[in-house]
């Protein structure tokens, strides 16, 4: 097979494809929206028929991807960190079933947060699940661990969970195919025991999980992500993941000569660690996220011999790098020249024309009859508001968020109370709090900016595109009250009228602005003209 | 050989088109390489960058270290300034003179390129060069073929990479683009 040019996003997908899946599941979110991107656009995968369509959220993408895995087939599920919070509770009580058909959960972790609210690092939910953890460190080796990681799964019969963090899903090199393996045939498991997990089958599961972490480790201990590099001296660096490429390439540069031990397995190969950890003095301890294994490492007591994120040598938070690392290693880094005085921040903005300006310029303006303003907001391009001009939201916390939060601000007494919330993000989970607000007659407006698309993450899919107003509707609110206005300048005298009118109404109402993503349009512009 | 080149610009100024045909070109070559994008919340018209490494040994690190950079190639001469972290103490600023403005506090572009004088450099109107090219277009192009004499790539590989990454497009668009390639090695 010809190498080709892969990010390592896909990478992962070309080998979930390869492997055999029959399905993908998963909903955008930076760093792992490309995985699911390239199996859409695959015409193998097309040829295949794999199911690739995107989820509402993360929690429906895996139960769909467990459902597959029961029917016996293989099953890839492609989520953002935060999104296994979303997931979570699929995630963790899936590690109790078990799976039937191989299951591999990929999580893109985004340490120094470039497209995210917090860093997260997913290796913890691993080990809280008591699942076997990939966390492969280059494009290859990220290639092979899918296939290694799906027959993994069919083994111990457990979903394999394959971290992967922005650099790496975001960096491009060469990729060498295997030879494709065909899907599995369909056979949906008859273990009602393994599935039901009412207390009397949960227990017995459950112990039986316990039972397997021998085996786990036992695995980790010859898995071929684990390996050495020989070396002389008394200090010596343990890299974890992708920390393996930084470490290799400050040695490499310098021609040193330490030993390493590359870590891209957990559980942690028990008599691998231990032997190595007895024979040396000064051991830096390399994790791209949290110092997870360096404080377990350290123990409670601590223990002088590791270094790492916990005593300064690396610093506690954000995303590694070769200056990083030469500094922990007492390696002279380079002169490094300053940025001149002259260069501006260019931040990100939302793009001329887009729909979320002319929402965000009329809730302003109406904004200016009231002594206060408080705007609950949520995750997609609209949270870019937050900066000025606008200056227009006040929160940004979590998937959703905005309309449950200006219901419980309502609830003390906040007048008006208004979310603005994008389309995917209130059919990713706004619907929930929605009707909350609904059963409470809680006073709120919810602004449900609708640009018919998922944009922030380069324009997927929405769910709810054509049904927002009919969502609404069915969860409950008065049709009176369920307002359309098309955010344009022309019309921004009307809009205001309308904006005032729901906020000064003491119940639910949502106002729908509806105006295509203007990349997405220009994009079925230039595709018709074609 | 080993060529670590940072390429700069504004979300949505088309950098990783530059990027996907030194890549080709590289690939051809069987040199290794490794690529490092930006994709996501940065890509809505604020600075991007793509850290770009080419060898003939392994490369490990997908980031260039400080200090490191062969090349700034940049497609908006303050984007150029703002890896100057990277570039090496021998290292070349390869940047188009064009300013994309697009936020309220832009410096005076005189003071921008009279900065960048002030390091080995490069400065190339690829406005004006894409359209003697025949099309607006081939800007990016433009800056590559100004770049391609520090990138220890053979100039015939990137030909070849141009026509490969183009001739989807058209015979016309391969022919500009080759065009467009040429003025931008006479720079």
């Amino acid at each position: 097979m010809n190498p080709q040019l892969l990010l390592g996003a896909e990478a992962i997908a070309l080998a979930a494809i390869d492997a055999g899946i029959s399905g993908v599941y998963a909903y955008p979110g930076t760093p792992s929206t490309e995985i699911t991107e390239y199996i859409q656009q695959s015409s193998v995968a097309q040829q295949k028929g794999i199911h690739s369509t995107w989820a509402t959220n993360e929690k429906t993408a895996y139960e769909a991807a467990l459902g597959m895995s029961y029917a016996g087939k293989r099953s890839l599920v492609c989520m953002k960190h935060v999104g296994l919070n979303v997931a979570a509770d699929a995630f963790i009580n899936s590690a109790v079933t078990g799976v039937h058909g191989g299951l591999v959960i990929v999580v893109a972790d985004d340490p120094s947060m470039h497209s995210s609210q917090n860093e997260q690092d997913s290796r913890v939910y691993g080990k809280f699940a008591l699942l076997p953890v990939i966390e492969p460190s280059n494009q290859q080796e990220t290639y092979d661990a899918v296939h290694y990681a799906f027959d993994l799964s069919e083994e111990v019969e457990l979903p394999v969970l394959l971290r992967i963090t922005t650099r790496l899903s975001h960096s491009r090199s060469v990729v060498t195919q295997k030879a494709p393996r065909a899907e599995n045939p369909f056979n949906p498991s008859n273990d009602k025991r393994k599935w039901i997990l009412l207390p009397v089958n949960a227990r017995i599961n459950y112990a039986r999980l316990l039972e397997k972490q021998a085996l786990l480790i036992k695995i980790s201990e010859a898995s071929f992500l684990n390996k050495q590099v020989e070396g002389k001296g008394r200090k010596a660096v343990i890299a974890f993941g992708i920390g393996y490429n930084y470490v290799m390439e400050i040695r490499e540069t310098n021609q040193l000569d330490f030993p390493v031990l590359k870590i891209s397995h957990y559980p942690l190969p028990d008599q691998t660690i231990k032997a190595f950890t007895e024979k040396y003095e000064d051991i830096l301890i390399v994790e791209e996220g949290y110092p997870v294994y360096e404080e377990l490492l350290n123990g409670y007591f601590g223990n002088r011999k590791f270094r790492g994120r916990l005593d300064g040598a690396l610093p506690r938070t954000g995303e590694l790098s070769p200056d990083l690392l030469a500094k922990a290693m007492g390696v002279a880094g380079n002169t490094e020249r300053a940025i001149p005085s002259v260069v501006a921040g260019r931040p990100p903005m939302l793009c001329q024309g887009c729909s979320h300006r002319d929402v965000f310029d009329e809730l302003n303006a109406v904004f200016e009859t009231y002594s206060v303003k408080h705007v609950f907001s949520d995750i997609g391009c609209y949270t870019l508001a937050a900066l000025p001009p606008f200056s227009g939201l006040n929160t940004c916390v979590d998937m959703g968020a905005s309309i449950t939060m200006a219901k419980g601000a309502a609830d003390a007494g906040l007048h008006p109370s208004v979310a603005v919330i994008g389309d995917s993000t209130f059919t990713h989970s706004g619907i929930t709090g929605l009707l909350d607000a609904v059963n409470d007659h809680s006073p709120v407006t919810i602004i449900i900016s609708d640009n018919s698309t998922t944009a922030m993450t380069g324009g997927q899919q929405s769910a709810g595109t054509g049904k927002i107003h009919n969502i609404c509707k069915g969860v409950g609110v008065e049709e009176a009250h369920i307002r359309t206005i098309i955010p344009l300048k022309k019309n921004a005298e009307t809009n205001q009228a309308i904006l005032k009118e729901e906020m000064e109404y003491k119940g639910v109402s949502v106002i729908i602005a509806q105006r295509e993503c203007v990349q997405t349009a220009s994009r079925k512009r230039k595709a018709t003209t074609k | 050989m080993k060529t670590n080149i940072i390429i700069a610009g504004v979300g949505g100024q088309g950098i990783l088109t530059i990027a996907s045909i030194i890549d080709l070109a590289a690939m051809k070559q069987g040199l290794y390489m490794k690529q490092a994008e930006v994709h996501g919340m940065s890509q809505r018209g604020g600075a991007v960058e793509s850290h770009l490494r080419i060898s003939d040994k392994e490369i490990f690190s997908d980031l260039i270290p400080k200090g490191e950079a062969d090349i700034i190639l940049a497609i908006e001469p303050m984007e150029a300034l703002r890896y100057l972290p990277f570039l090496s103490p021998e290292g070349v600023i390869v940047t188009a003179t064009e300013p994309y403005i697009n936020i309220p506090n832009y410096p005076e572009p005189e003071t921008i390129i009279n900065e960048i004088k002030k390091y080995r450099h490069v400065l190339v109107d690829a406005e004006l060069l894409a359209r003697q090219a025949g099309n607006l277009k081939t800007f990016n192009t433009v800056m590559l073929g100004s770049a391609a004499r520090y990138l220890g790539i053979e100039m015939e590989a990137l030909k070849l990479a141009i026509t490969t990454y183009f001739s989807a497009k058209g015979e016309e668009t391969v022919k500009v683009n080759l065009e467009a390639f040429q003025l931008g090695t006479e720079c």
